[in-house]
């Protein structure tokens, strides 16, 4: 399992963790939690150029269906096939077992706009004490 | 659509906020979609029990001397099929074949029925009822703010109503007893929305809570859980039963809804008689059908579902079935006469993915065929 202190946020939940120009891509253990259920994963082709959010990937729940930002623009290189045959993967392990595709970033720079641990448990505790009205 | 109306809350609401249920506005009501998961929850269902709040169905009473015939005037199935202590589902229908409400009416004394009204529809219905009274010798009583309403539904259901009201383990599948519950005058149906083996609890309000929650003290031990209406429409949408306002309405017809055998032509008159008749004779354009996803995927409500590249309508439920392990749906498809087996696809994101025609229901439990 990848440390969460060390990973990149977008405030639509996905993680990124950041090699060189080689990225790992999933979805945070808060988002699990709040999708529950992980019944489908529609990944991205393998080759597939995406660019920083851009939806490139689908996460279905019973209920509902996710869309997946690229947390950076780059290539496809891999889909994480284990979670596609068994979605409730990223349920059980979100920063590990559970990652969605790995891309080969073209500008890794843009990670900067990210935020990181720190920050984006600050946007997590401002969404709540704002969904809790 | 209604944004701007004060919702409401069940009884149970405190229980549920404590018991971590996720709520969710509900036609109105704030109801818990989901405890855990709705995956676990379905799964208890299945293998064990689920406890569902279900208190937002409404509650007709309809007694006098006139309590059957009127009945029978507003009902399409045969009423009189029914004596004391028996339940029997039904419809509504308008004078157009169209259906008002699905319904379960319990026949309580020779002049007294109960009708168990969806949530979003009781106070159509009361108006309904109260319209086609007239001329007949009865009393109707709308209680659905009077009274809570509990399912406990899977195979080990029975042992758990029984702990606290030892009658059930003898009643039969759409048995109706009236009782008194820590002093209070109840009913309990051997019914419910899940197809599995199970019970409606219709409680006053007052005690609703000592219900729910010495039914899930004494049903932990069996594995009982508390569940949403996700489980709830998952559970119930596997079992090929209808959710009114989303399968069914004033529009459709029971024998569009694939729910033919509801209907009794002849039991004698009753409202919409003549249209459905028509329909009986003169056959249906479009039909309830099922779907089911041949490569893994979910299937949502407004999915196009595609014959022959064309497309033949769109899904009106859906959802990722556990028991099947596969995306599930009906639609009206206006090709009425599609054999199970039959190939189509259902677009979904842009993407039309592979599916086929199956009866439904999806799924049969195998504790209700062991004759429960």
């Amino acid at each position: 399992m990848l440390d969460p202190k060390k990973l990149k946020y977008m405030k639509s939940h996905e993680w990124l963790d950041l090699q060189g120009d080689a990225g790992t891509v999933g979805i945070s253990d808060h988002a699990q939690k709040e999708i529950t259920d992980v019944v489908f994963i529609e990944p991205p082709k393998v080759g597939r150029k995406v660019v920083q959010g851009e939806a490139c990937c689908v996460v279905e729940s019973v209920k509902a269906a996710f869309d997946i930002y690229a947390p950076v623009s780059g290539e496809i290189v891999a889909v994480n096939a284990d979670a596609v045959k068994d979605p409730a993967l990223v349920n059980a392990e979100a920063f590990g077992k559970g990652w969605l595709f790995k891309l080969k970033a073209g500008a890794p720079a843009e990670a900067s706009k990210l935020m990181d641990h720190a920050a984006y448990d600050e946007f997590l505790k401002a969404e709540a004490a704002h969904g809790s009205r | 659509m209604s944004t701007s109306a004060v919702l409401r809350r069940t009884a149970l609401y405190e229980s549920h906020k404590r018991l971590g249920g996720k709520i969710v506005d509900f036609h109105g009501w704030e109801l818990p979609v989901q405890f855990e998961s709705i995956i676990k929850e379905h799964e208890a269902t299945r293998h064990r029990c689920g406890l569902f709040d279900v208190s937002h169905m409404g509650q007709v009473f309809v007694t006098g001397p006139g309590a059957l015939a009127f009945l029978q005037k507003v009902n399409a199935n045969d009423i009189a099929r029914i004596g004391p202590g028996k339940a029997i589902y039904s419809h509504l229908p308008n004078q157009a074949g169209g259906v008002v409400d699905d319904v379960i009416v319990s026949c309580l004394a020779k002049d007294r029925y109960l009708v168990v009204v969806n949530a979003a529809t009781a106070d159509k219905d009361f108006a309904w009822f109260s319209r086609h009274a007239k001329g007949f010798d009865v009393v109707l009583e709308n209680k659905s703010d009077y009274f809570g309403m509990i399912a406990v539904q899977g195979p080990k259901a029975a042992e758990i109503a029984a702990m606290i009201a030892p009658q059930m383990a003898a009643l039969p599948r759409f048995g109706a007893l009236e009782l008194e519950l820590y002093g209070q005058k109840s009913f309990i149906a051997r019914t419910g929305y899940t197809g599995e083996d199970g019970f409606e609890f219709i409680v006053p309000n007052e005690i609703v809570v000592r219900v729910w929650e010495d039914l899930l003290a004494q049903g932990r031990s069996l594995g009982a859980v508390p569940c949403g209406l996700g489980a709830r429409d998952v559970l119930r949408l596997e079992a090929g039963y209808l959710l009114y306002g989303q399968d069914l309405d004033d529009d459709i017809s029971t024998y569009e809804a694939n729910y033919g055998w509801v209907v009794k032509l002849d039991k004698g008159d009753f409202i919409g008689k003549d249209a459905l008749k028509k329909q009986k004779e003169g056959g249906i354009k479009r039909k309830l059908t099922g779907i089911k996803l041949l490569e893994r995927g979910v299937p949502r409500a407004g999915a196009p579902v595609m014959i022959d590249g064309k497309e033949a309508g769109k899904l009106c439920s859906a959802t990722f079935s556990p028991s099947l392990q596969a995306g599930i749906g009906t639609g009206y498809l206006d090709r009425p006469d599609l054999a199970p087996g039959t190939k189509c696809n259902v677009t979904l994101h842009g993407r039309e993915l592979p599916a086929e025609i199956v009866k439904t229901p999806f799924y049969v439990s195998p504790n209700l065929k062991k004759g429960a």
